[in-house]
């Protein structure tokens, strides 16, 4: 028994520290980058990633009860409306920046989908 | 004309002028004064060059760091001088927080009878489980009743300052399109915000209301309820847009249900103030403890203040993003 409460502190805190370097490199990332979309891109490591890690450890320290089944809420929730709101702020970034093509190519969406050159909206 | 100068002398006196004036048949400035538009300040491309690089070269000099020994000495000692007023700031704070008195202190100067009396017999005479709830809902129900109030009168400041003149539609179509047309970079119809958008809305919204109803029994009620509620509405405004949202919400909406909800609000708790003042019977009933319909008026004055506070947030965001619900 002792031995597996051992075992399950030692995965859990090395969870949340795997969060919280993942965490570390997504704050250094975002300070680093210039363009808002690769800024964008070193803050969505945070939000899966890191996320899952740390809410793993401390579901893995809590055990089996009504706090997991929160935590559990927690990630699946943040898991959907992080993205939605990184794809709203991508596009934004999309429409309004006039010196886009300094930082990235850009790519015509009828090369990739050919559903799009038919006119139908994607 | 019974007039002892003659017209020509007439014509040249003060008073001629003056009531000429008066009458708005002469103005003195016109044709007397004259007043030349002036040009525009028009600057050869070839000059702004040379303005903006001697301009250049000054601030090269100012800032000509291997020559200027001052500036470089001002900027080291700036920064040492930086972070040794940020270490002493902290240094002082910290030293403060260690001053203050431990938490849970029966000696600390909150823990007076007042606290006393909301610990041991809030259960008690409010039938509330959630004691912050028997607090701002029923002790101190007048305060939490301005509160409401406050929001109201601040939505109706909003609603002043900001909402679109509705008779300008018929006057001035131009400017009310200008005036409503703030819409350039709306993500309209966004797939992904909808799909998200159709999972969390109706969560969100059993979630506020799930915090509504048990105001009295967990930690949550009117306030923080009303504010899910609100931030659902707005989700689903950025999704689907003004079309779907004005089906079940326009300004009628608000002002009856905020009218409603404080008139309820204050009707209920004058009732129930004025029977404990006068040492009259209440008729609400306390419930047993722990029930959801329990604690007497605490229930419904949290719907009531959930309302007003979800319908402040949800008309708040509409002011401020169109002018218009």
């Amino acid at each position: 028994m002792v031995v597996i409460e051992w075992l399950r502190m030692i995965a859990g805190f090395s969870l949340i520290l795997v969060s919280a370097a993942v965490f570390t490199i997504e704050v250094i990332g975002v300070f680093k980058m210039k363009f808002s979309l690769n800024r964008m891109h070193a803050a969505a490591m945070g939000d899966t990633l890191g996320l899952l890690s740390g809410l793993a450890g401390l579901m893995i320290l809590c055990g089996f009860n009504y706090t997991t089944l929160k935590m559990l809420l927690v990630l699946i929730f943040l898991w959907c409306s992080s993205p939605v709101a990184s794809h709203l702020i991508a596009r934004m970034e999309l429409e309004t920046n006039e010196k886009l093509s300094e930082h990235a190519e850009s790519v015509e969406l009828s090369e990739i989908d050919p559903r799009s050159a038919s006119g139908e909206e994607v | 004309m019974s007039r002892k100068k003659s017209d020509e002398i007439y014509r040249k006196s003060f008073s001629y002028h003056f009531f000429r004036w008066l009458r708005d048949e002469e103005d003195p400035y016109i044709g007397k004064v004259e007043m030349s538009v002036k040009k525009p300040h028009l600057e050869e491309v070839e000059t702004i060059r040379e303005r903006m690089s001697e301009k250049q070269m000054m601030m090269d000099r100012i800032y000509d760091l291997s020559n200027n020994r001052m500036l470089l000495r001002f900027r080291q000692v700036y920064k040492v001088l930086a972070i040794l007023f940020c270490v002493t700031l902290l240094g002082v704070l910290i030293v403060n927080v260690s001053y203050l008195p431990p938490i849970g202190d029966p000696d600390n100067p909150a823990d007076n009878e007042v606290p006393t009396r909301y610990i041991e017999q809030g259960l008690q005479e409010t039938g509330a489980i959630n004691i912050v709830s028997g607090m701002i809902l029923d002790y101190r129900a007048f305060d939490t009743f301005g509160e409401s109030n406050v929001l109201f009168i601040a939505t109706i400041t909003v609603l002043i300052l900001l909402r679109i003149d509705s008779t300008l539609k018929k006057k001035d179509p131009k400017k009310y399109e200008r005036e409503t047309n703030d819409r350039k970079f709306e993500p309209k119809n966004d797939l992904i915000l909808q799909g998200g958008a159709r999972v969390l809305t109706p969560v969100i919204l059993i979630w506020g209301a799930c915090v509504i109803l048990n105001g009295h029994l967990s930690p949550g009620g009117g306030f923080s309820g009303g504010a899910i509620i609100g931030a659902g509405l707005i989700l689903y405004l950025n999704a689907f847009g003004f079309v779907k949202t004005e089906r079940f919400f326009v300004e009628k909406t608000y002002k009856y249900v905020s009218f409603t909800a404080l008139t309820f609000y204050c009707l209920a708790k004058s009732y129930s103030f004025f029977t404990g003042a006068n040492h009259l019977e209440s008729h609400i009933p306390k419930g047993e403890p722990g029930a959801i319909l329990s604690a007497g008026l605490i229930l419904p004055l949290d719907i009531c203040v959930g309302f007003v506070v979800a319908c402040t947030m949800y008309t708040f965001y509409c002011m401020f993003r169109k002018g218009d619900f």
